[in-house]
């Protein structure tokens, strides 16, 4: 689904993993960006640096005006800083807290949204009170990306959001998330190794392969691959 | 018991209980920059958290002596303040925070390094500072090792001898601790009373190993 918000993007990110090399250069306007690539071709790393997880070697993340990182000025703004919300894809839900105080963790952040809204719009109104120990894998993931809606994030950030979720909810749950970001004027970037979630959600994807940017295009670069056009 | 035998008990107790508390919260700050910092000095920092565990306990009541002496290093200084430590029970206090904190430390810093990195990472991109992320998911988290720790030191601290004997001597009711009351006794050919601290320091530790397991248990 196409966006109607458009920001404008910069992502050039190189660093090594041992004798795994990242080298990625992108630019341009985008509603959501996706990141699409096969498992270990380096889309986690590039979504961590943007986050202010992982330090890039060499580099720049712009958001719209603002500079996440750029190492030739010598900029890599804290994490905390960053406004971005994150939904790692293992959720990395706080083992302490309930639903309820995962979610509202960042929630201080700005405005943030009705909490209400945000819960419905993932289905998760009734977990809101439980202990996150005994969610499931989907249940998880959903209170993740739920944590980082409410986080009034500049810039969120999907690792696999959805990937535990059956196939119905996560289908409503993307149809619906687009529009909740272009209310908000929340550009995304979005992760995955599911061609179809990609194309669902993203305006501008970028094809990863070993580290490196095998193509960029449009979604509908995914829903017409140039092999299945002859 | 006696008026006397409980005396000792009671003193040993409550120190060793003073010593915990007054040891918590450097030991915790220190596990963390120990598991999380990086910083020069590091290594040299460790070694001296640890040098307690290796040196003789006497060695470190002599170390004391010679720093908090009246002829000691910071002699002049605690004179200064008006303050008496050798031979008191603040004394006694110093010898199990010295003695125990390396073990708190210890026991807290596993708990920071098992695992605490990750939920840290994710807090922060959520907009919380240090303090926050500290307070709200690292030692919650790190609750049970740090909880070990305690009463580790606090353990280690009602068992302390060396140390004590050196630096606060053996004077009823102000510096006579468990374990020094029982070796002045057994010197002394007093076996019986001996044996009353002897079980006294056998149910203090049965119920501090008690404690704590059920603490942990409870924690999860």
């Amino acid at each position: 689904m196409s966006r109607c918000v458009e920001v404008p993007l910069t992502l050039e990110v190189r660093l090594r993993q041992g004798r795994f090399v990242v080298d990625v250069a992108w630019s341009g306007a985008c509603g959501t960006l996706g990141l699409f690539g096969p498992s270990g071709s380096g889309k986690t790393t590039v979504l961590e640096v943007v986050a202010g997880l992982r330090r890039a070697a060499a580099g720049r993340v712009l958001v719209g005006e603002r500079v996440l990182v750029d190492t030739r000025a010598r900029v890599d703004m804290p994490a905390r800083l960053r406004r971005v919300g994150y939904a790692p894809q293992d959720a990395v839900l706080f083992p302490h807290l309930t639903v309820r105080g995962n979610i509202l963790y960042g929630a201080d952040r700005g405005p943030g949204a009705p909490l209400e809204d945000v819960l419905q719009m993932l289905e998760i109104e009734r977990l809101i009170d439980r202990p996150v120990s005994g969610l499931s894998g989907g249940e998880r993931q959903r209170v993740a990306l739920a944590r980082a809606l409410m986080s009034s994030p500049d810039l969120l950030l999907l690792d696999e959001p959805l990937a535990a979720v059956d196939v119905p909810r996560r289908r409503r749950i993307l149809a619906a998330l687009p529009r909740w970001l272009d209310e908000r004027q929340v550009p995304a970037l979005h992760v995955s190794h599911d061609a179809e979630e990609i194309a669902a959600t993203a305006d501008c994807v970028l094809v990863l392969e070993d580290g490196r940017l095998a193509a960029s295009g449009t979604a509908e670069m995914l829903r017409n691959p140039p092999a299945a056009r002859g | 018991m006696t008026p006397e035998l409980l005396q000792v008990v009671w003193l040993t107790v409550w120190v060793a209980t003073l010593a915990t508390l007054v040891m918590v919260p450097p030991g915790v700050a220190l596990a963390w920059v120990l598991a999380r910092g990086r910083f020069p000095g590091k290594a040299l920092l460790e070694t001296l958290v640890a040098l307690p565990l290796v040196l003789p306990p006497v060695a470190t009541g002599y170390l004391l002596l010679r720093l908090l002496g009246r002829r000691g290093a910071l002699g002049p200084w605690l004179e200064s303040l008006d303050l008496e430590v050798i031979f008191t029970w603040k004394a006694v206090l110093l010898a199990m925070v010295v003695m125990g904190l390396p073990l708190l430390v210890r026991t807290a810093r596993a708990g920071f390094e098992q695992g605490t990195r990750r939920y840290e990472q994710m807090a922060e991109t959520l907009g919380a500072g240090p303090l926050r992320v500290f307070f709200t998911i690292s030692l919650p988290l790190a609750r049970r090792s740090v909880l070990a720790g305690a009463l580790l030191a606090f353990s280690r601290a009602l068992g302390e001898f060396g140390a004590t004997i050196v630096v606060a001597g053996s004077i009823p009711g102000e510096t006579r601790t468990i374990s020094v009351a029982i070796y002045g006794l057994l010197e002394t050919g007093r076996d019986e009373q001996a044996t009353v601290l002897l079980l006294a320091s056998l149910a203090i530790a049965f119920t501090a190993v008690w404690v704590s397991n059920r603490l942990a248990r409870e924690a999860v």
